[in-house]
Protein backbone atom coordinates (compact mmCIF):
# COMPACT_ATOMS: atom_id res chain seq x y z
CA UNK A 1 0.00 0.00 0.00
CA UNK A 2 2.77 2.05 1.07
CA UNK A 3 4.68 1.60 -2.45
CA UNK A 4 1.64 2.87 -3.94
CA UNK A 5 0.91 5.75 -1.98
CA UNK A 6 4.00 7.34 -1.95
CA UNK A 7 4.17 7.64 -5.94
CA UNK A 8 0.98 9.25 -5.74
CA UNK A 9 1.98 11.51 -3.34
CA UNK A 10 4.84 12.90 -5.01
CA UNK A 11 2.86 12.60 -8.67
CA UNK A 12 0.57 14.95 -7.15
CA UNK A 13 3.16 17.40 -5.68
CA UNK A 14 4.79 17.36 -8.65
CA UNK A 15 1.35 18.24 -10.75
CA UNK A 16 0.91 20.83 -8.40
CA UNK A 17 4.21 22.71 -8.87
CA UNK A 18 4.01 22.64 -12.54
CA UNK A 19 0.40 24.35 -12.66
CA UNK A 20 0.51 26.80 -10.11
CA UNK A 21 1.88 29.33 -12.35
CA UNK A 22 -0.63 28.62 -14.60
CA UNK A 23 -3.81 27.78 -13.07
CA UNK A 24 -4.52 28.38 -9.25
CA UNK A 25 -7.53 26.75 -9.26
CA UNK A 26 -6.29 23.11 -10.15
CA UNK A 27 -3.34 23.61 -8.20
CA UNK A 28 -4.92 24.11 -5.08
CA UNK A 29 -7.36 21.36 -5.18
CA UNK A 30 -4.33 19.10 -6.27
CA UNK A 31 -3.07 20.42 -2.19
CA UNK A 32 -6.45 19.67 -1.00
CA UNK A 33 -6.85 16.29 -2.96
CA UNK A 34 -3.08 15.20 -1.72
CA UNK A 35 -4.17 16.72 2.10
CA UNK A 36 -7.52 14.50 1.80
CA UNK A 37 -5.71 11.03 0.78
CA UNK A 38 -3.04 11.85 3.45
CA UNK A 39 -5.72 12.34 6.21
CA UNK A 40 -7.33 9.37 4.85
CA UNK A 41 -4.16 7.58 6.19
CA UNK A 42 -4.06 9.44 9.17
CA UNK A 43 -7.65 8.59 10.02
CA UNK A 44 -7.19 5.11 9.55
CA UNK A 45 -4.52 5.00 11.98
CA UNK A 46 -6.21 7.16 14.42
CA UNK A 47 -9.15 4.56 14.26
CA UNK A 48 -7.02 1.68 14.75
CA UNK A 49 -8.19 0.03 11.32
CA UNK A 50 -3.61 0.53 10.22
CA UNK A 51 -0.37 0.51 12.57
CA UNK A 52 1.27 3.35 13.55
CA UNK A 53 3.90 3.97 10.68
CA UNK A 54 6.24 6.44 11.68
CA UNK A 55 7.28 7.23 8.22
CA UNK A 56 3.89 7.34 6.98
CA UNK A 57 3.18 10.01 9.44
CA UNK A 58 6.08 11.93 8.25
CA UNK A 59 4.42 11.69 4.94
CA UNK A 60 0.92 13.00 6.29
CA UNK A 61 2.67 15.88 7.93
CA UNK A 62 5.43 16.87 5.35
CA UNK A 63 2.16 16.98 2.74
CA UNK A 64 0.34 19.12 5.49
CA UNK A 65 3.44 21.26 5.93
CA UNK A 66 3.82 21.50 1.90
CA UNK A 67 -0.01 22.53 1.39
CA UNK A 68 -0.27 25.32 4.30
CA UNK A 69 2.97 27.16 3.02
CA UNK A 70 1.87 27.06 -0.82
CA UNK A 71 -1.78 27.78 -0.61
CA UNK A 72 -1.78 31.63 0.34
CA UNK A 73 -0.63 32.24 -2.84
CA UNK A 74 -2.99 30.19 -4.66
CA UNK A 75 -6.02 32.34 -4.03
CA UNK A 76 -5.11 35.53 -5.97
CA UNK A 77 -7.97 37.79 -6.84
CA UNK A 78 -8.59 36.15 -10.73
CA UNK A 79 -9.35 32.56 -9.03
CA UNK A 80 -12.48 33.42 -7.75
CA UNK A 81 -14.78 31.54 -10.28
CA UNK A 82 -14.40 28.95 -12.67
CA UNK A 83 -12.52 25.35 -12.97
CA UNK A 84 -15.67 24.31 -10.61
CA UNK A 85 -13.97 25.77 -7.67
CA UNK A 86 -15.65 25.50 -4.33
CA UNK A 87 -13.94 28.03 -2.99
CA UNK A 88 -16.78 30.38 -1.81
CA UNK A 89 -15.95 34.13 -2.15
CA UNK A 90 -16.33 34.19 1.78
CA UNK A 91 -12.04 33.81 1.06
CA UNK A 92 -11.96 37.01 -0.31
CA UNK A 93 -13.82 39.16 2.08
CA UNK A 94 -12.07 37.59 4.69
CA UNK A 95 -8.37 36.90 3.08
CA UNK A 96 -6.84 38.25 6.26
CA UNK A 97 -8.67 35.61 8.58
CA UNK A 98 -8.05 32.74 5.94
CA UNK A 99 -4.03 33.44 5.81
CA UNK A 100 -4.05 33.55 9.41
CA UNK A 101 -5.61 30.03 9.24
CA UNK A 102 -2.87 28.57 7.01
CA UNK A 103 -0.40 30.12 9.19
CA UNK A 104 -1.84 28.37 12.05
CA UNK A 105 -2.12 25.30 10.17
CA UNK A 106 1.42 25.32 9.27
CA UNK A 107 2.16 25.57 13.31
CA UNK A 108 0.08 23.28 14.26
CA UNK A 109 1.54 20.28 11.92
CA UNK A 110 5.21 21.71 13.24
CA UNK A 111 4.42 20.94 16.62
CA UNK A 112 2.38 17.61 16.00
CA UNK A 113 5.74 16.85 13.49
CA UNK A 114 7.31 17.52 17.04
CA UNK A 115 5.00 16.29 19.27
CA UNK A 116 4.48 12.47 17.84
CA UNK A 117 6.17 9.76 18.48
CA UNK A 118 3.98 6.70 18.51
CA UNK A 119 0.53 5.86 18.50
CA UNK A 120 -0.45 7.07 21.81
CA UNK A 121 1.12 10.98 21.40
CA UNK A 122 -0.50 10.17 17.52
CA UNK A 123 -3.77 9.86 18.75
CA UNK A 124 -3.60 12.67 20.91
CA UNK A 125 -3.07 15.59 18.72
CA UNK A 126 -4.73 13.75 15.68
CA UNK A 127 -8.38 14.84 15.80
CA UNK A 128 -7.79 18.28 16.97
CA UNK A 129 -5.57 18.50 14.13
CA UNK A 130 -8.11 18.22 11.28
CA UNK A 131 -11.20 19.45 13.50
CA UNK A 132 -9.39 23.03 13.87
CA UNK A 133 -7.61 23.11 11.06
CA UNK A 134 -9.37 21.44 7.96
CA UNK A 135 -12.59 21.35 9.23
CA UNK A 136 -13.02 24.48 10.79
CA UNK A 137 -11.82 26.64 7.81
CA UNK A 138 -14.08 24.11 5.34
CA UNK A 139 -17.53 25.65 7.52
CA UNK A 140 -16.57 29.11 6.49
CA UNK A 141 -14.63 28.91 3.30
CA UNK A 142 -15.92 25.50 1.24
CA UNK A 143 -19.13 25.49 -0.50
CA UNK A 144 -20.78 22.36 0.33
CA UNK A 145 -24.26 20.65 -1.45
CA UNK B 1 -84.80 30.76 6.53
CA UNK B 2 -82.56 33.75 6.58
CA UNK B 3 -82.36 33.49 10.50
CA UNK B 4 -81.92 29.83 10.65
CA UNK B 5 -79.04 30.19 8.31
CA UNK B 6 -77.06 33.40 10.56
CA UNK B 7 -77.75 31.45 13.99
CA UNK B 8 -75.97 28.49 12.22
CA UNK B 9 -73.15 29.92 11.17
CA UNK B 10 -72.39 31.42 14.43
CA UNK B 11 -73.16 28.75 16.78
CA UNK B 12 -70.28 26.90 14.21
CA UNK B 13 -68.05 30.14 14.36
CA UNK B 14 -68.48 29.77 17.83
CA UNK B 15 -67.74 26.26 18.38
CA UNK B 16 -64.62 26.37 15.58
CA UNK B 17 -63.52 29.24 17.79
CA UNK B 18 -63.87 27.19 21.16
CA UNK B 19 -62.14 24.40 19.12
CA UNK B 20 -59.36 26.44 18.03
CA UNK B 21 -58.74 28.11 21.66
CA UNK B 22 -58.61 25.00 23.23
CA UNK B 23 -56.59 23.18 20.77
CA UNK B 24 -54.16 26.02 21.02
CA UNK B 25 -53.82 26.10 24.66
CA UNK B 26 -50.25 26.48 24.91
CA UNK B 27 -49.22 23.71 27.75
CA UNK B 28 -47.05 23.92 30.91
CA UNK B 29 -45.18 21.57 33.49
CA UNK B 30 -45.87 22.52 36.95
CA UNK B 31 -43.20 22.22 39.71
CA UNK B 32 -45.23 20.55 41.38
CA UNK B 33 -44.67 17.47 39.27
CA UNK B 34 -40.54 18.19 38.93
CA UNK B 35 -40.42 16.70 42.57
CA UNK B 36 -37.28 16.89 44.49
CA UNK B 37 -33.71 16.74 42.21
CA UNK B 38 -29.87 17.57 43.37
CA UNK B 39 -28.63 19.31 40.53
CA UNK B 40 -25.86 17.76 38.69
CA UNK B 41 -23.61 20.26 36.84
CA UNK B 42 -21.13 17.45 35.10
CA UNK B 43 -24.36 15.92 33.06
CA UNK B 44 -25.69 19.63 32.59
CA UNK B 45 -22.23 20.29 31.04
CA UNK B 46 -22.79 17.12 28.76
CA UNK B 47 -26.50 18.25 28.20
CA UNK B 48 -25.36 21.86 27.11
CA UNK B 49 -23.02 20.47 24.78
CA UNK B 50 -24.61 17.22 23.03
CA UNK B 51 -27.74 20.04 23.19
CA UNK B 52 -25.67 22.02 20.68
CA UNK B 53 -27.24 24.89 22.94
CA UNK B 54 -24.31 27.90 22.03
CA UNK B 55 -24.73 26.76 18.12
CA UNK B 56 -27.67 28.94 18.06
CA UNK B 57 -27.53 31.08 21.55
CA UNK B 58 -24.07 32.30 21.68
CA UNK B 59 -23.22 35.69 20.28
CA UNK B 60 -22.25 35.43 17.17
CA UNK B 61 -18.61 35.62 15.79
CA UNK B 62 -17.69 35.42 19.85
CA UNK B 63 -14.74 33.78 20.88
CA UNK B 64 -16.33 32.34 24.09
CA UNK B 65 -19.47 29.89 23.35
CA UNK B 66 -20.22 30.26 27.02
CA UNK B 67 -21.67 34.24 26.18
CA UNK B 68 -25.25 33.30 25.26
CA UNK B 69 -26.51 36.73 24.75
CA UNK B 70 -28.10 35.16 21.59
CA UNK B 71 -28.99 37.82 18.49
CA UNK B 72 -27.99 34.75 15.15
CA UNK B 73 -30.04 35.55 12.92
CA UNK B 74 -32.24 32.30 11.31
CA UNK B 75 -33.54 32.52 8.21
CA UNK B 76 -36.22 29.98 7.10
CA UNK B 77 -38.96 29.61 4.82
CA UNK B 78 -41.60 30.99 7.08
CA UNK B 79 -39.44 34.33 8.38
CA UNK B 80 -36.44 35.28 9.47
CA UNK B 81 -35.78 34.23 13.75
CA UNK B 82 -33.61 36.38 15.94
CA UNK B 83 -32.26 33.81 18.76
CA UNK B 84 -33.21 34.91 22.05
CA UNK B 85 -30.87 35.74 25.32
CA UNK B 86 -30.73 32.24 27.49
CA UNK B 87 -27.83 33.68 29.45
CA UNK B 88 -28.40 33.57 33.34
CA UNK B 89 -29.44 37.43 33.38
CA UNK B 90 -32.45 38.00 34.89
CA UNK B 91 -34.03 40.87 33.42
CA UNK B 92 -32.66 40.24 29.53
CA UNK B 93 -31.99 35.86 29.75
CA UNK B 94 -33.10 32.80 31.57
CA UNK B 95 -32.02 34.08 35.10
CA UNK B 96 -35.51 34.88 36.84
CA UNK B 97 -36.70 31.74 35.01
CA UNK B 98 -38.13 29.28 37.79
CA UNK B 99 -36.83 25.42 37.29
CA UNK B 100 -40.72 24.24 35.96
CA UNK B 101 -40.43 27.44 33.37
CA UNK B 102 -37.28 25.82 31.90
CA UNK B 103 -39.03 22.45 31.95
CA UNK B 104 -42.10 23.86 30.36
CA UNK B 105 -39.63 25.31 27.34
CA UNK B 106 -37.82 22.57 26.47
CA UNK B 107 -40.78 20.13 26.54
CA UNK B 108 -43.83 21.51 25.79
CA UNK B 109 -42.35 24.98 23.62
CA UNK B 110 -43.98 27.30 26.05
CA UNK B 111 -42.55 30.64 27.15
CA UNK B 112 -42.79 31.48 30.82
CA UNK B 113 -45.41 34.03 30.03
CA UNK B 114 -47.96 31.71 28.31
CA UNK B 115 -46.93 32.06 24.69
CA UNK B 116 -45.73 29.20 21.85
CA UNK B 117 -42.25 28.89 21.27
CA UNK B 118 -41.70 29.01 17.67
CA UNK B 119 -40.27 25.33 16.41
CA UNK B 120 -36.77 26.94 15.24
CA UNK B 121 -36.01 26.09 19.07
CA UNK B 122 -36.33 22.67 18.91
CA UNK B 123 -38.40 21.45 21.30
CA UNK B 124 -39.67 18.92 19.20
CA UNK B 125 -36.61 16.74 19.84
CA UNK B 126 -35.73 18.30 23.55
CA UNK B 127 -39.04 16.75 24.64
CA UNK B 128 -37.74 13.73 24.44
CA UNK B 129 -34.92 14.63 27.74
CA UNK B 130 -35.24 13.17 30.60
CA UNK B 131 -36.49 15.84 33.10
CA UNK B 132 -34.12 15.40 35.71
CA UNK B 133 -31.57 16.09 32.23
CA UNK B 134 -33.37 19.53 31.40
CA UNK B 135 -32.85 20.63 35.03
CA UNK B 136 -29.24 19.46 35.23
CA UNK B 137 -28.87 21.65 32.20
CA UNK B 138 -30.81 24.46 33.82
CA UNK B 139 -28.55 24.45 36.58
CA UNK B 140 -25.61 24.57 33.85
CA UNK B 141 -26.58 27.35 32.27
CA UNK B 142 -26.94 29.10 35.35
CA UNK B 143 -23.19 28.94 36.18
CA UNK B 144 -22.66 30.98 32.36
CA UNK B 145 -21.82 34.20 32.15
CA UNK B 146 -24.67 36.83 32.37
CA UNK B 147 -25.06 38.68 29.03
CA UNK B 148 -27.38 41.48 29.07
CA UNK B 149 -29.21 42.96 25.92
CA UNK B 150 -32.88 41.91 24.43
CA UNK B 151 -32.60 40.07 21.36
CA UNK B 152 -34.65 41.76 18.58
CA UNK B 153 -38.35 40.57 17.24
CA UNK B 154 -38.68 37.44 15.15
CA UNK B 155 -39.59 38.92 11.89
CA UNK B 156 -42.40 36.32 10.58
CA UNK B 157 -44.19 36.44 6.94
CA UNK B 158 -47.53 36.55 7.11
CA UNK B 159 -49.42 34.49 8.69
CA UNK B 160 -47.15 32.86 10.58
CA UNK B 161 -46.57 35.60 13.12
CA UNK B 162 -49.93 34.91 15.12
CA UNK B 163 -48.16 32.55 17.83
CA UNK B 164 -51.63 31.47 19.01
CA UNK B 165 -51.82 29.07 16.04
CA UNK B 166 -48.66 27.47 16.59
CA UNK B 167 -51.27 25.41 19.01
CA UNK B 168 -52.46 23.18 16.34
CA UNK B 169 -48.79 22.73 14.92
CA UNK B 170 -47.94 21.69 18.45
CA UNK B 171 -50.63 19.49 18.54
CA UNK B 172 -49.51 17.58 15.78
CA UNK B 173 -45.59 17.42 16.78
CA UNK B 174 -45.52 17.59 20.61
CA UNK B 175 -46.92 15.06 23.35
CA UNK B 176 -43.75 16.44 26.00
CA UNK B 177 -43.02 12.49 26.59
CA UNK B 178 -39.56 12.01 27.17
CA UNK B 179 -37.50 9.14 25.59
CA UNK B 180 -38.21 5.47 26.94
CA UNK B 181 -35.43 3.15 26.78
CA UNK B 182 -35.88 -0.05 24.95
CA UNK B 183 -35.09 -3.29 27.41
CA UNK B 184 -34.29 -4.98 24.04
CA UNK B 185 -31.40 -3.24 22.90
CA UNK B 186 -28.08 -2.68 24.68
CA UNK B 187 -27.43 -0.02 26.77
CA UNK B 188 -25.05 1.70 24.24
CA UNK B 189 -27.78 1.60 21.46
CA UNK B 190 -30.41 2.99 24.31
CA UNK B 191 -27.87 5.82 24.98
CA UNK B 192 -27.06 6.56 21.55
CA UNK B 193 -30.68 6.89 20.31
CA UNK B 194 -31.43 9.42 23.61
CA UNK B 195 -28.44 11.57 22.64
CA UNK B 196 -29.63 11.41 19.15
CA UNK B 197 -33.36 12.06 19.11
CA UNK B 198 -33.63 13.97 22.36
CA UNK B 199 -30.77 16.60 23.23
CA UNK B 200 -28.80 16.25 19.94
CA UNK B 201 -31.88 16.82 18.07
CA UNK B 202 -30.37 15.60 14.81
CA UNK B 203 -33.20 14.51 12.99
CA UNK B 204 -33.95 18.31 13.16
CA UNK B 205 -32.04 19.16 10.10
CA UNK B 206 -31.28 15.64 8.59
CA UNK B 207 -34.88 14.80 7.78
CA UNK B 208 -36.97 16.60 5.24
CA UNK B 209 -40.06 18.93 5.99
CA UNK B 210 -43.52 18.64 4.58
CA UNK B 211 -45.37 22.48 3.66
CA UNK B 212 -46.28 22.65 7.63
CA UNK B 213 -42.72 23.08 8.64
CA UNK B 214 -43.12 19.62 10.48
CA UNK B 215 -40.57 16.36 9.59
CA UNK B 216 -41.99 13.64 7.60
CA UNK B 217 -41.79 10.66 10.01
CA UNK B 218 -40.94 8.22 7.26
CA UNK B 219 -38.45 10.01 5.68
CA UNK B 220 -36.72 11.04 9.48
CA UNK B 221 -32.91 10.96 8.93
CA UNK B 222 -33.05 10.27 5.32
CA UNK B 223 -31.63 14.03 4.20
CA UNK B 224 -32.81 17.05 2.58
CA UNK B 225 -33.02 20.58 2.04
CA UNK B 226 -30.90 22.73 4.47
CA UNK B 227 -33.60 24.32 6.52
CA UNK B 228 -31.17 26.84 6.63
CA UNK B 229 -30.77 27.66 3.12
CA UNK B 230 -28.40 26.86 0.84
CA UNK B 231 -27.35 22.61 0.35
CA UNK B 232 -28.49 19.52 0.95
CA UNK B 233 -28.40 18.25 4.59
CA UNK B 234 -27.13 14.05 3.93
CA UNK B 235 -29.13 10.83 4.37
CA UNK B 236 -27.54 9.96 7.36
CA UNK B 237 -28.73 6.12 7.29
CA UNK B 238 -27.24 3.03 6.23
CA UNK B 239 -28.93 3.54 2.68
CA UNK B 240 -26.15 6.33 2.38
CA UNK B 241 -24.04 5.27 5.33
CA UNK B 242 -23.91 1.82 4.08
CA UNK B 243 -20.22 1.92 4.30
CA UNK B 244 -19.20 3.39 7.44
CA UNK B 245 -18.61 1.71 10.26
CA UNK B 246 -19.70 2.88 13.65
CA UNK B 247 -16.11 3.54 14.22
CA UNK B 248 -16.01 5.92 11.23
CA UNK B 249 -19.15 7.72 12.49
CA UNK B 250 -17.54 8.17 16.05
CA UNK B 251 -14.32 9.34 14.07
CA UNK B 252 -16.19 11.84 12.33
CA UNK B 253 -17.84 13.63 15.26
CA UNK B 254 -14.53 13.66 16.79
CA UNK B 255 -12.72 15.26 13.98
CA UNK B 256 -14.46 16.37 11.49
CA UNK B 257 -13.32 14.32 8.51
CA UNK B 258 -15.55 12.19 6.55
CA UNK B 259 -14.92 8.53 4.73
CA UNK B 260 -13.19 10.23 1.94
CA UNK B 261 -10.65 12.19 3.83
CA UNK B 262 -12.67 15.98 3.27
CA UNK B 263 -14.08 17.48 5.68
CA UNK B 264 -17.69 18.49 6.70
CA UNK B 265 -18.38 21.69 6.17
CA UNK B 266 -21.57 24.36 7.10
CA UNK B 267 -23.20 23.84 10.73
CA UNK B 268 -21.96 20.34 11.34
CA UNK B 269 -18.51 21.60 11.58
CA UNK B 270 -20.13 23.58 14.72
CA UNK B 271 -21.92 20.40 15.71
CA UNK B 272 -18.68 18.37 15.71
CA UNK B 273 -16.83 21.17 17.79
CA UNK B 274 -19.59 19.79 20.52
CA UNK B 275 -19.32 16.37 20.10
CA UNK B 276 -15.50 16.45 19.91
CA UNK B 277 -16.33 17.70 23.92
CA UNK B 278 -18.60 14.52 25.15
CA UNK B 279 -17.21 11.45 26.18
CA UNK B 280 -15.49 9.22 24.11
CA UNK B 281 -17.87 6.58 25.57
CA UNK B 282 -21.09 8.69 24.49
CA UNK B 283 -19.94 9.65 20.53
CA UNK B 284 -19.52 5.70 20.15
CA UNK B 285 -23.29 5.46 21.36
CA UNK B 286 -24.39 8.08 18.89
CA UNK B 287 -22.43 6.03 16.16
CA UNK B 288 -24.01 2.36 17.32
CA UNK B 289 -27.38 4.09 16.79
CA UNK B 290 -27.48 5.84 13.53
CA UNK B 291 -25.51 2.66 12.67
CA UNK B 292 -28.81 0.95 13.69
CA UNK B 293 -30.94 3.31 11.52
CA UNK B 294 -33.55 1.55 9.07
CA UNK B 295 -32.08 2.36 5.71
CA UNK B 296 -34.26 4.94 3.76
CA UNK B 297 -33.80 5.80 0.48
CA UNK B 298 -33.96 10.22 0.67
CA UNK B 299 -34.97 12.40 -2.11
CA UNK B 300 -32.39 14.21 -4.00
CA UNK B 301 -31.35 17.30 -4.91
CA UNK B 302 -32.55 18.69 -7.94
CA UNK B 303 -29.72 19.00 -10.18
CA UNK B 304 -29.11 22.94 -11.38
Amino acid sequence: MLRLILPVAALALAATFAAAQSDPIAARKALMKANGQQAKIGAAIAKGEAPFDAAKVETIFATFADAAAKAPDLFPENSKKGGKTEALPAIWKNKPDFEARLVKFGDDVKSAQAEVKDLATFKKVWSGLIRKNCTGCHEKYVQKD
Amino acid sequence: MLRKLVIAVVVLAALGGAAFWFLTIPQTVSAAALGPHQPDLENGRTMFIAGGCSGCHAVPEAEDKTRLGGGLALKSPFGTFYVPNISPDRRDGIGAWSEADFVTALSRGTSPDGRHYFPAFPYTSYQRMRPDDMRDLFAYLKTLPVVSGVVRDHDMAFPFGFRRGLGLWKFLYVDGKPFVPDPGKSAVLNRGAYLVEGPGHCAECHSPRNLIGGIIAAQRFAGGPNPEGKGWIPNITPKELGDWSQNDIAYLLDSGQTLDGDSVGGSMAEVVRNTAQLAAEDRTAIAAYIKSLPPIEGSKPTKK
